[in-house]
């Protein structure tokens, strides 16, 4: 049982000023820019909910976060249960498993703007290798900077290329930690496959796939440099995505106001989301 | 049995064919890219990685990401460590509140942080320093450390701390000397994370640096859009950033597997 200290402060108060540096000082300077309009020189003017009101009623600020939600949507789909099934195919013994789970681990170690350039120039059309395939050896018309379509299939193709391995390597991780006599057990009890995965392998997987999914929904929800880099947002606004819109108010034309506003409104959902999840998953560990 | 192996085998021909790719478009000549399609260098080259040693821009680039890599998993570990073990050892006031707020920070979108962290570094006159972005990388590694060394300290007994404490032991040479061997495999973990992703990152380090402390990632884009597009150079110059990537996960290699199952990751 931990024991109650209050003196235990003192060994987190560095993480804490370190965190509240860089957390509170620019959520302030956030806030602060949300509620006003400047038009530089430092002059500020209060505006109250403005940015707020008309960000909520934009059409373009509903598209980025639908194209969000159906890219968060469509990674979550395809990568769980890819990871779940290639972990379950993995040797749980030998001397291949190190190889493999290093080779496995590579992309993840990969710069995010390295990942956008090594994938622009796997797919040109006419001197990267998947687009040559395409477009000369089967015949398929495919040019990222062309087809929406496209765009899509290829930043979705590189996201799983990229982020597969953490859910494998989660996923691999709750299933060693099982003991061989759990699986002696369903054999002598006849057990089929499907229910050795339900009731032994899916119980030991749930922690570590909570995280897996958690982690995956954060980080794919605030994307911005791999799908920059590749597609820049396009073609058109098709792959504008919310980082990439939030960047293009706030460096490009400079509106720190309703960039600001849509910070705060990106951030809010990202937490409430994950809260949501969270809970979600915990909800039978808490009876 | 045989076939089940074949998931992985294919899964990992589908990671290395772009690694491939970026690899092969190195060693060839400009002229041969522009050319048209190859599947190997046609004429072997290595006159793009002769470019990046030899021109101080390209080199720096590397050096400068190493060295504020290295002091943000530095950093994060040593102010990580003495938290994770009062979350692991201790009840007090706020702590649950604590843990969860250190979380959060892990999912802030790095955009909605870039243009504040540039003002706030400039502000305390860090701005193109390599602290101030290994201190702006602690917003996201601090909380992942913690959270992992929290799992692992968790599975050590307290009564590992009770038996030291009664032979004697002060805190510091407990701390050093016992408790953090017994934990090794969990600040491998953690290390390897904190570095992998000050390692990736390229937004806050792009807009915290100029020219003094400008990340090789930083370095690639100004390449990319200045020079027209020198794809040879840029695919050497990604080839050589994967290095330092596959040399740590070498060295962890034993512990990926059980490290995630031992801590919570």
């Amino acid at each position: 049982m931990k024991t109650q200290n209050h003196k235990a402060w003192f060994f987190v108060l560095p993480v804490l000023l370190l965190v509240a540096f860089n957390a509170l000082i620019p959520m302030m300077t956030v806030v602060n820019y949300s509620v006003q309009e400047t038009f530089g020189n430092n002059v500020f003017f209060w505006e109250g909910l403005r940015w707020f009101e008309e960000l909520l009623n934009s059409d373009r600020f509903h598209a980025a976060l639908g194209r969000q939600f159906l890219f968060t949507g469509l990674i979550l789909l395809i990568e769980v249960p890819l990871g779940v099934i290639i972990a379950l195919s993995m040797p749980r013994k030998g001397p291949w498993v190190p190889v493999c789970l290093v080779l496995m681990a590579l992309p993840m170690l990969i710069p995010w703007n390295v990942v956008g350039a090594m994938w622009n120039i796997f797919t040109l059309p006419d001197i990267g290798l998947l687009g040559y395939l395409m477009n000369t050896t089967l015949g398929i018309d495919y040019d990222m900077t062309q087809s929406p379509f496209a765009a899509w299939a290829t930043i979705i193709t590189m996201d799983v290329w990229h982020w597969t391995s953490l859910v494998v390597l989660l996923s691999y991780a709750g299933l060693v930690s099982i003991p061989d006599a759990y699986y002696q057990a369903a054999k002598i009890d006849g057990a089929s496959p499907f229910k050795v995965f339900r009731y032994i392998q899916l119980p030991k997987m749930k922690q570590v796939l909570t995280i897996a999914i958690l982690l995956r929904f954060m980080d794919s929800f605030n994307i911005y440099t791999e799908v920059f880099v590749l597609t820049g947002g396009g073609p058109g606004n098709s792959t504008t995505l919310l980082s990439i819109d939030l960047v293009k108010i706030a460096l490009g034309q400079f509106d720190l106001g309703p960039a600001a506003a849509m910070s705060l409104i990106y951030f809010a959902i990202t937490l409430l989301v994950s809260w949501l999840f969270y809970t979600l998953m915990t909800k039978d560990d808490a009876k | 049995m045989k076939k089940r192996s074949l998931i992985p085998i294919i899964y990992i021909a589908f990671l290395m064919l772009p690694i491939y790719w970026l690899v092969a478009m190195s060693f060839k000549t400009t002229n041969e890219i522009l050319a048209g399609f190859s599947l190997f260098p046609q004429s072997f080259t290595l006159e793009n990685y002769v470019t990046i040693f030899t021109d101080p821009t390209w080199y720096w680039g590397y050096i400068n990401s190493i060295i504020y890599v290295s002091l943000n998993t530095a950093i994060s570990l040593a102010v990580a460590l003495p938290a994770a073990y009062a979350f692991s050892r201790y009840r007090f006031l706020g702590d649950k509140t604590l843990f969860f707020w250190l979380l959060t920070n892990r999912m802030a979108p790095a955009a909605v942080f870039a243009l504040p962290f540039f003002q706030l570094y400039s502000a305390v006159e860090l701005f193109d320093t390599h602290i101030a972005v290994a201190l702006a990388h602690c917003l996201f590694n601090i909380p992942l450390a913690v959270w992992i060394l929290e799992g692992f300290m968790s599975g050590v007994p307290k009564e590992l701390d009770e038996t030291a404490y009664v032979d004697g032991y002060s805190f510091p040479r407990f701390f050093t000397t016992i408790f953090l061997p017994s934990i090794k495999a969990g600040v491998g973990v953690a290390a390897f994370f904190c570095f992998m992703f000050s390692w990736v990152e390229l937004l806050l380090a792009k807009t915290l640096t100029a020219v003094e402390a400008k990340p090789i990632a930083a370095t690639m884009t100004k390449t990319a859009s200045s020079a027209g597009y020198e794809l040879g150079l840029l695919a050497a110059a990604g080839t050589l950033t994967i290095i330092p990537g596959a040399i740590v996960i070498y060295f962890v290699r034993n512990y990926i597997a059980k490290g995630f199952a031992l801590g919570r990751v």
